[in-house]
């Protein structure tokens, strides 16, 4: 709800404060999550992310939750999905050039993360958008990230030496 | 069989030519085409596309391009195709919704047109998720068949779908994608009606080495007046080897190539040889029987062989002498 979202942006440094103690609680509560499958835990936790994060942030649920790095503002909510906002086309009176109704989701974001202490990670760069993880639970995805060691790519076959290299 | 196709055929032979293509002109006027077809390069330069496909000028009546085929990233069709155009080898374009919005396609239509590229293979696209670049987005704001509607809107009513003129209009001559299979006593082509009533004027289908299943196939789309309304093109190519046959009947959607030509194969001392008289055969044969407008050779970085198995066919020879 749109209300409900611009109160989460005013609201941004309490929001980090307590998601930082829940993403806190959810990294030690992976051996658990794990003993149950986080295959089996997806769609029940993905539902509840839903529930949650849509009523505060109007979440689109693009399963790669930036909001920590957007002042508590879903940048999906920008009608052009601009992760890296905002773009040029913001009104004077900070609202969005193609809902004029709607304020800058990036303007927005701007200020909300001026109230977080880790706020200036608005300046990273984020990625773009991985569309396989549309619908998928991030709050998952973080807890595996920083439990589980990064998936080894299979590693290619030591080159063959060629000839001129075997020559040198 | 009942020869359910030759007043048919009368039908689109008749009618004006819609554009400045070469490979149109011929259809109409009844020849046996030979298309190829050739991918964009992973190299920003004319030569790394001609270096692939211009053994195939002379022989190709057009050569397709594929447009980011197996949903990978190369160099883009329609540059591929303009340099094609500008060396005096005909393209067929293909266009997939996979990549742009309605916008960007009737863009490229427009654009298209303007750089001499008549030919347009309307497709739907390899889904990214099998790609090499799975985290993409696929576009699918419109389909392939409103695509095909969009083309023929455009060069009909020289108009976008807002109404707004474009003048000139494209001339465009417009092609879907088919699969041939053996037809169940109660199957209906509908989907192929479907698209000659969307705007598809020609039809270039997957491979289809089963030529007496073919026969069934088309006796079928005769029997509902397809090859009145649309010029079938038949796919078939070079067989590399048995392996790569038996890869093909296994994961290649709707390709059947009978066991007679795997075994064939696999007897060959020289089997890529041995690949290259089949598809010989199969092109005689092919310009031999009636509702098949032509032959749409395809065989992944064998442009070579493609241009090799067009002149041993004898085929352009003998439209020389008719």
């Amino acid at each position: 709800m749109y209300s409900v979202r611009l109160f989460s942006v005013r609201r941004s440094r309490y929001m980090e404060v307590f998601y930082q103690r829940f993403e806190n609680a959810l990294v030690k509560l992976a051996p658990l999550l794990k003993r149950i499958g986080y295959d089996r835990l997806e769609k029940p936790v993905a539902a509840f992310e839903r529930g949650v994060k849509g009523l505060l942030f109007d979440c689109q649920m693009c399963g790669q939750c930036a909001l920590s790095s957007t002042g508590m503002s879903c940048s999906m909510n920008c009608p052009k999905n601009l992760r890296n906002g905002p773009c040029g086309g913001v009104r004077a009176n900070g609202h969005c050039e193609v809902k004029p109704e709607m304020k800058c989701v990036w303007v927005q974001a701007w200020e909300g993360s001026q109230r977080m202490s880790g706020g200036m990670a608005i300046l990273e760069v984020q990625k773009p958008v991985d569309n396989r993880l549309k619908g998928h639970s991030s709050w998952l995805k973080v807890v595996r990230e920083k439990t589980e060691p990064p998936e080894e790519k299979p590693a290619k076959p030591a080159a063959k030496p060629s000839a001129k290299a075997a020559a040198l | 069989m009942p020869d359910v196709t030759s007043s048919a055929v009368a039908g689109i032979r008749s009618v004006n030519l819609t554009s400045s293509s070469r490979l149109e002109s011929l259809l109409r006027a009844g020849t046996f085409v030979m298309t190829a077809e050739t991918s964009p390069p992973d190299g920003a330069s004319a030569h790394s596309v001609l270096g692939r496909s211009g053994c195939l000028k002379g022989y190709a009546d057009a050569v397709n391009v594929t447009d980011g085929a197996g949903a990978k990233a190369h160099m883009s069709a329609l540059a591929a195709a303009a340099i094609l155009v500008r060396d005096g080898i005909e393209p067929v374009l293909q266009f997939t919704v996979r990549d742009r919005n309605r916008l960007a396609l009737q863009g490229d239509l427009i654009g298209a047109a303007a750089l001499g590229i008549h030919n347009v293979l309307c497709l739907h696209g390899d889904d990214p998720k099998n790609g090499d670049q799975p985290a993409t987005k696929a576009v699918y704001d419109i389909d392939s068949r409103s695509l095909m509607t969009t083309a023929r809107h455009l060069r009909n009513e020289g108009k976008l779908p807002s109404g707004r003129a474009i003048d000139p209009a494209p001339r465009l001559f417009i092609g879907a994608a088919d699969s041939p299979h053996d037809p169940k006593p109660d199957w209906l082509p509908t989907g192929l009606a479907a698209k000659a009533d969307a705007g598809a004027d020609f039809i270039q289908t997957q491979y289809s080495f089963d030529l007496a299943m073919l026969r069934r196939y088309l006796a079928r789309l005769g029997d509902h007046g397809l090859l009145s309304r649309l010029f079938v093109i038949v796919g078939i190519g070079p067989l590399a080897s048995a392996r790569s046959a038996r890869w093909m009947n296994k994961n290649l959607f709707g390709v059947h190539i009978p066991e007679s030509i795997v075994a064939r194969l696999d007897q060959a001392s020289d089997q890529r040889a041995e690949g290259r008289k089949i598809c010989v055969e199969l092109l005689q044969e092919l310009s031999e029987i009636k509702g098949v407008a032509g032959a749409h050779l395809m065989a992944p970085r064998q442009e070579q062989a493609i241009a090799e198995a067009i002149a041993e066919s004898g085929l352009l020879k003998k439209r020389e002498a008719a």
